[in-house]
């Protein structure tokens, strides 16, 4: 099980993740919170509408794209990212996205190859949750996501550049 | 040149702390090695055939006098004594301990210095022209849109894993072009426009490596305060659809061909228009704030031309040679730019022991300003040299080695370390070099032959940029053995051409006569003052052709 970072804590992972593919059935059996592929959230809505929408929470892999749910991301409790690689930088771009451009104000979750040192790049970029891999060390990510005080550049934990603080 | 505030000394120290936790977790066995691959070649450490190699960032190009002394001081305590300047305006270490690593970097750090990004998979060090600021062929200088580049690229969240390497090379200059631009990821001309306001032409999907293509233009003129949202917008397109299938397929050159320049131009576009108002959008006066960075010297005024020069030319023939070679000119009348050249026989390429880095930096205290500039071609540059002076500074560097008068002559190669260095290499390249500038010493013959680009690389990874040589070498491997394959025609200029290939590969010992006869070809066929490459362009490959492999058969 990988370590749920959450506020600088481990917390306990409520959610439950269904693999890319599951059909209409797997969806609505499937009890508690459950986390969707945004593709099969796409193609099956209909058969979760009775379904909280607090209890539902849309994954992307990498090669999805966050235009395809829109705004429409933001009546979800939960969006989760997933790094297939920790070297595929695909994921830090649909975080700003979802940020960004979407302005979904809920959970932003990194899942999968989740390492100590990309966790303030992912940060950055609008992850407040990180699905650390279980074999890294909490204490590490937590000691990484402090690794710069400063930034040169804006992003969305601080969308003022340096430039524009330097001379306030 | 730009000096540190406390905003860069806080980052580049943290920095420090960062890698050298990382160096420490790797040792304990915490990070594995692929985990640890991408980390340390963000921080410039490679490890090569023979050691770790580490590679120190330059930002286009520009040194202190202290910084050289710290580079010559580091090179004897952590190396073996001497440093080797890069095709990239950077400087690398070719022996250091992986455990000496962060120690380095802290050493690096107390002079404003550091490796980040000079490898990996992420933004690189931004490259120009090595006479910014100086030449009187520039519109502006380029040095501060370089600085807005490095401070925005440097730890960049969203565009640390790219699909592989990035480099950003700018160039200020209408009629020429130093800094290669259109053979890099992105080229940034600057421009005045109709208005006279600055902005930018915007090139896209250059590269050499496996498949050289040149650059397409993608925007012809972007305001001036939209450099970073642009830039952001073409990574971001590159970042989320670039290939990550193939590492010989993901560079953004083969995403351009893929979508055409005309539909890789429409996404960015689309992105363009999403955060061009953001809060990326530059200011007037952050600007200003970087361009009081690179403010004139205290020059000294001079009404005339130098009467000390003109006597020491009618002089001495080989100081007047020197002079007409590598010496240039300077939008300060009174003073020149002058070329230190690093090439001498027997020396690869680009290195440089540590006394001669102190000597350096000797020189650039007492001739100008206590700077210096690397160049791409692997040369230095003292960029603000009083006239009066050149005679006193071509004597105080002829016995240093600094003065062969060979500047863009056919033995000024460029050369990466090759076979002999570097592990993805395959076949040497410095033998290669080394026995051209042995049998081509004849200066005289040289000059008449004028200026010709001969580049060299051991592998077609490409460091030596063979593709955009006057003459290009390339290291092959057939069947274990080391072969060089020619190609003629290449340019990494304003006109920029990737080189034909010539035909079949050649043995090392071959590679001298072959390149004479190529020679003999071009001054046969030239026409009154004609360049190489203006030959080439007009008769093409096969006299060439026909000459080297009749003559060999």
């Amino acid at each position: 099980m990988a370590h749920l970072i959450k506020q600088s804590a481990v917390q306990a992972d409520e959610w439950s993740q269904l693999a890319r593919g599951a059909d209409a059935e797997a969806l609505t059996s499937a009890t508690g919170k459950i986390l969707v592929h945004v593709g099969d959230w796409l193609q099956h809505a209909a058969s979760l509408a009775d379904k909280d929408t607090q209890q539902i929470g849309i994954w992307f892999d990498s090669d999805d794209e966050p235009e395809h749910l829109g705004e429409n991301c933001q009546r979800f409790a939960l969006i989760a990212v997933n790094f297939p690689a920790f070297t595929d930088g695909r994921g830090y771009s649909i975080g700003r996205l979802i940020r960004e451009r979407y302005r979904y104000q809920g959970e932003l979750r990194a899942i999968g190859d989740v390492l100590v040192d990309q966790v303030f790049f992912m940060k950055r970029c609008g992850f407040d949750a990180f699905a650390l891999r279980e074999d890294k060390r909490v204490e590490a990510a937590l000691d990484a996501l402090k690794a710069f005080s400063q930034t040169y550049q804006g992003a969305v934990d601080n969308p003022i550049p340096l430039f524009r603080r330097r001379l306030s | 040149m730009y000096r540190y505030d406390d905003y860069d000394h806080t980052i580049i120290q943290e920095r420090v702390k960062q890698f050298a936790g990382q160096t420490q977790r790797y040792l304990a066995g915490e990070l594995s090695g692929p985990e640890f691959l991408p980390l340390r070649l963000q921080n410039g450490l490679y490890v090569q055939r023979m050691a770790p190699m580490l590679r120190i960032c330059v930002p286009y190009g520009m040194l202190s006098s202290v910084q050289l002394r710290r580079l010559a001081r580091i090179t004897r305590d952590y190396d073996k004594g001497y440093a080797h300047f890069t095709t990239r305006q950077n400087v690398q270490l070719n022996w250091p301990r992986l455990e000496d690593a962060p120690a380095i970097l802290a050493e690096l750090a107390d002079v404003e210095m550091h490796a980040v990004q000079t490898s990996g998979n992420c933004i690189r060090n931004t490259t120009t022209d090595q006479f910014a600021g100086v030449t009187p062929d520039e519109i502006i200088d380029p040095r501060p849109y370089c600085e807005l580049i490095r401070q925005w690229s440097t730890f960049h969240p969203e565009f640390a894993f790219l699909p592989r390497k990035f480099k950003i090379a700018v160039n200020a200059c209408p009629d020429v072009d130093r800094a290669a631009i259109k053979v890099h990821d992105i080229g940034i001309q600057i421009v005045r426009n109709d208005a006279g306001e600055i902005g930018y032409a915007v090139l896209v999907g250059g590269g050499l490596g496996r498949t050289p293509i040149i650059a397409s233009q993608i925007r012809d003129f972007l305001p001036e305060k939209d450099l970073l949202t642009y830039l952001e917008a073409i990574i971001r397109v590159y970042n989320r659809y670039g290939r990550r299938d193939n590492k010989y397929k993901a560079r953004i050159k083969i995403l351009v061909k893929a979508l055409t320049p005309e539909g890789f131009a429409e996404k960015v576009e689309a992105e363009w228009q999403q955060i061009k108002a953001g809060p990326a959008h530059l200011t007037e006066a952050e600007i200003e704030r970087i361009k009081q960075h690179f403010t004139l010297p205290a020059y000294e005024k001079f009404p005339g031309g130098s009467e000390a020069l003109a006597t020491a030319r009618a002089e001495s023939a080989h100081f007047s040679n020197w002079v007409a070679r590598n010496v240039s000119a300077h939008r300060q009348p009174g003073y020149a730019a002058v070329t230190l050249t690093l090439k001498v026989l027997g020396v690869p390429p680009g290195d440089v022991t540590d006394t001669q880095l102190e000597a350096l930096a000797d020189l650039a205290d007492r001739f100008s300003f206590s700077e210096l500039r690397v160049t791409h071609e692997q040369n230095v540059v003292l960029a603000d040299v009083r006239e009066d002076d050149l005679y006193a500074l071509w004597q105080t560097i002829k016995p240093l080695g600094f003065a062969t008068p060979n500047l863009n002559t056919l033995t000024d190669v460029i050369c990466c370390p090759g076979g002999d260095y570097c592990s993805l290499a395959n076949a040497k390249s410095i033998p290669v070099a080394e026995a051209i500038q042995a049998r081509f010493d004849d200066l005289d013959y040289l000059y008449d032959l004028g200026p010709i680009d001969l580049n060299i690389s051991g592998c077609m990874n490409a460091c030596g940029h063979h593709h955009v040589g006057n003459i290009g070498v390339l290291g092959v491997d057939k069947k274990g053995e080391e072969w060089y394959q020619v190609s003629l025609g290449g340019d990494s200029g304003l006109n920029a051409s990737i080189g034909q290939i010539l035909g079949p590969s050649f043995a090392r010992d071959q590679m001298p006569d072959v390149i004479q006869t190529i020679l003999d070809t071009y001054v046969e066929q030239r026409e009154s003052e004609e360049l190489f490459v203006d030959t080439f362009r007009r008769i093409g490959l096969k006299p060439f052709k026909e000459r080297v492999y009749g003559a060999s058969n």
